[in-house]
């Protein structure tokens, strides 16, 4: 009896540790809002990062851009809404572990127990797919970044806003580039992450490859979990492309490269999405040379009030390298364009609660649903219509490639021709 | 077109298949147990040659391997005496929820310390070319060095007393208890070996394929699948199993999809359980 009694003491110890241990958090947040209420207004932004998982790498970079937004906006002394207060922000979070379950219980309780004013998507088009729901559900307004899927915004959701160009017009710039590079080059391989995203870029790439004369000799989908890429490689190998195209996120990216290179493939032009252009892909040192891939955001991208006011837009925000100084001051890092994500996402939102003057969901959303402006990012403007609300259609990509400068390995912006800063590698060596 | 490529790296990637799935298949023919801890113990395997390679000691990962199995017997015979030994003769649901609650403490701890974030070994040794073939030369170490542990079991299990008590416990315990064999220790040095086995995979597939404390899982479910392919309890089996296994995912995206792999895989484990339950080369009861 008495083992049994001190049994039920210990584990009821242990599940109040485990109670305590999740809370902390909220709880934090909460007290923070509380202290930032005195006199003034607080819009709590609630979000998920993926601390653990797969999208680590590039949730940790878009978290960090958000973060600075915030703290950037806070020291200004916050948005100044219409009866005359300040609004600052403050966040409240939650690992995700870059798994979809996990973001449907934590937007819910972001929605409903911290009840938060406003939500910033996960990273990755599927956790945010999952989130947009949640967002619809509770009426939240929802700037998604770090998400490019066309789908989400075609589901009749009203209050969720996209920062990203879409996953449709991904890569198609790389196929551009190709044609101009080698107008022989016909035989394309398109390999992918079976990935919502991903698919959806590759889908879209398929389309638009078939229309412009391309032969698809490979159109694959792989496991997101794959390691070993080798019978893929010599599948690609034996289909003898001309390019490839396509891949997924940052890890099966990198992997996919180093083992191309371990199996000396020799593709004359690599065209993969989200890991080249992360600044840690320099790490593959040479097998990342020559490889191209779409970025959202370059820190070379003159994105400035002059370029706003030559494309007859209104400027909103630091430029892009008034930016980069920021970030660069703040974390010791090159920004990677999933912490430009991060940052403009919060930059949309502060300009859409100083544009509706208060922190009210339905005057944000009608403030984000008539945006239409610059900033170090590029243009912003969402789609209002009813078959895809909220779709990003202001925004383009610009195409990097990692070359070698002597010892060093350089970033250069190789597409659009009008704002390359070095020619093409072609082909890769 | 089947290009001999494919096959060839099927192989490689099966002889390290094949000593992961050893180390499960010989608990389960000495002791009858399921070691469902057997794939974080290869994650940890992983670890471990990964820690040494980065860590100050910046040592060689072929020689953070050998480190990695001794700590691999240790761990395994400390897991034996916690976890394993007092459950020893229960029912079976007993000694698979004991591993499994092991599994989840060295998950939950891994998750923890590690995070889930991929880590990689940059171990880059070249590739060998054989006419058309290219032949990377980690994977084809690890395959060596897979043939070279199978080897040394095979003389250990046969030459040596010790071999020899593991062989007589396996077959029947009360029998060897009675000719004066410590079952007990030879049942934790059995476990140890297992999980050695497990360990010194994991630092093979360390050395050329990323990964995280989870990445043990895969190698745990394709050990199960080898293990009943092989025969449960038959090491040599087991090798055959892996070398079969690595094969069919080495030629099989030569004639469709990769993502039909698992399903080719798992298909062939429950036909194997259905036709011949007791595994290809036989199991050792």
């Amino acid at each position: 009896m008495k083992r049994n009694f001190y049994l039920i003491v210990l584990l009821a110890l242990v599940m109040a540790l485990v109670v305590s241990g999740c809370a902390p958090a909220a709880e934090e947040a909460a007290e923070e809002a509380a202290a930032e209420v005195s006199g003034e207004q607080t819009a709590l932004i609630g979000f998920t990062a993926s601390q653990t998982g797969k999208y680590n790498v590039e949730s940790t970079s878009q978290i960090n851009g958000l973060n600075l937004c915030m703290q950037e906006v806070n020291d200004s002394g916050g948005v100044t809404l219409d009866d005359g207060s300040q609004a600052t922000f403050a966040s409240v979070f939650y690992d995700d572990e870059s798994n979809t379950e996990r973001v449907q219980e934590l937007y819910t309780r972001l929605a409903t127990e911290d009840d938060a004013n406003f939500l910033i998507s996960p990273y990755s088009s599927g956790l945010t797919d999952a989130a947009s729901v949640i967002a619809e559900q509770y009426g939240k307004v929802m700037i998604t970044t770090g998400a490019a899927s066309d789908s989400t915004y075609q589901k009749g959701f009203t209050r969720v806003f996209q920062t990203y160009t879409p996953a449709s017009r991904y890569l198609t710039g790389a196929l551009d580039m190709l044609a101009a590079n080698d107008p022989d080059a016909e035989d394309i391989a398109i390999v992918y992450e079976n990935s919502k995203f991903s698919t959806d870029v590759a889908t879209a790439l398929q389309e638009y490859a078939e229309e412009h004369g391309f032969n698809v000799v490979l159109f694959e989908g792989y496991d997101p979990e794959t390691t070993d890429f080798a019978p893929f490689i010599n599948k690609i190998q034996d289909s003898d492309p001309d390019a490839i195209l396509g891949g997924g996120h940052f890890q099966d990216g990198t992997t996919f490269v180093r083992q191309l290179d371990e199996k000396n493939a020799n593709i004359p032009f690599v065209a993969l999405l989200v890991a080249p252009p992360d600044p840690s892909f320099a790490e593959l040192g040479e097998p990342a040379v020559g490889i191209v891939g779409p970025s959202q955001w370059e820190p070379q991208a003159d994105f400035d009030a002059e370029a706003a006011e030559a494309a007859g837009l209104p400027f909103f925000g630091p430029s892009s390298s008034e930016f980069a100084e920021m970030y660069v001051e703040a974390y010791g890092d090159e920004p990677s364009y999933h912490a430009a994500g991060g940052y403009v996402a919060c930059l949309l939102l502060q300009k859409a609660i100083e544009a509706a003057g208060s922190t009210d969901a339905d005057a944000v959303k009608e403030a984000l649903d008539n945006m239409d402006l610059m900033t170090f990012f590029g243009h912003m403007k969402f789609d209002t219509s009813a078959e895809s609300h909220g779709l990003q259609i202001g925004h383009s990509m610009v195409y990097v490639q990692w070359q070698e400068n002597g010892e060093t390995m350089v970033k250069e912006v190789v597409w659009p021709q009008e704002g390359a800063t070095a020619p093409t590698l072609y082909p890769a060596p | 077109m089947l290009n001999i490529e494919f096959l060839i790296d099927g192989l490689l990637i099966g002889f390290v298949y094949g000593i992961a799935a050893i180390g499960l298949t010989l608990i389960w023919g000495v002791m009858n147990v399921i070691n469902l801890a057997h794939g974080p113990i290869i994650a940890l395997g992983m670890f471990g040659v990964y820690l040494l390679f980065v860590g100050e000691l910046g040592m060689h990962p072929y020689i953070a391997i050998f480190f990695v199995a001794i700590a691999g017997l240790l761990v395994g015979m400390l897991i034996y005496a916690v976890a394993i030994h007092r459950v020893i003769d229960a029912p079976h649901l007993s000694t698979l929820l004991a591993t499994f609650a092991v599994n989840m403490i060295i998950i939950g701890v891994g998750t923890a310390i590690f995070s889930t974030t991929p880590r990689n070994i940059a171990l880059d040794l070249g590739t060998i070319t054989l006419g058309s073939v290219q032949i990377q030369v980690t994977r084809l170490i690890a395959a060596a060095v897979a043939s070279l542990v199978t080897g040394g079991l095979y003389l250990f299990l046969y030459r040596t007393t010790l071999g020899k008590y593991v062989r007589a416990v396996a077959n029947n315990r009360d029998a060897a208890e009675l000719m004066g064999i410590p079952s007990a220790r030879v049942l934790a040095f059995s476990f140890g070996l297992g999980t050695m086995l497990a360990a010194i995979a994991g630092g093979l597939i360390a050395t050329f394929l990323p990964f995280t404390i989870l990445s043990g899982a895969t190698y745990e479910l394709k050990s199960f699948v080898i293990g009943v392919l092989g025969g449960l309890g038959n090491p040599l089996g087991a090798l055959a199993g892996g070398l079969i296994l690595g094969t069919l995912e080495g030629i099989i995206p030569a004639f469709m999809a990769t993502t039909w792999v698992p399903v080719i895989e798992f298909v062939l484990f429950v036909v194997i359980l259905l036709v011949r339950p007791t595994g290809l080369l036989g199991g050792s009861k």
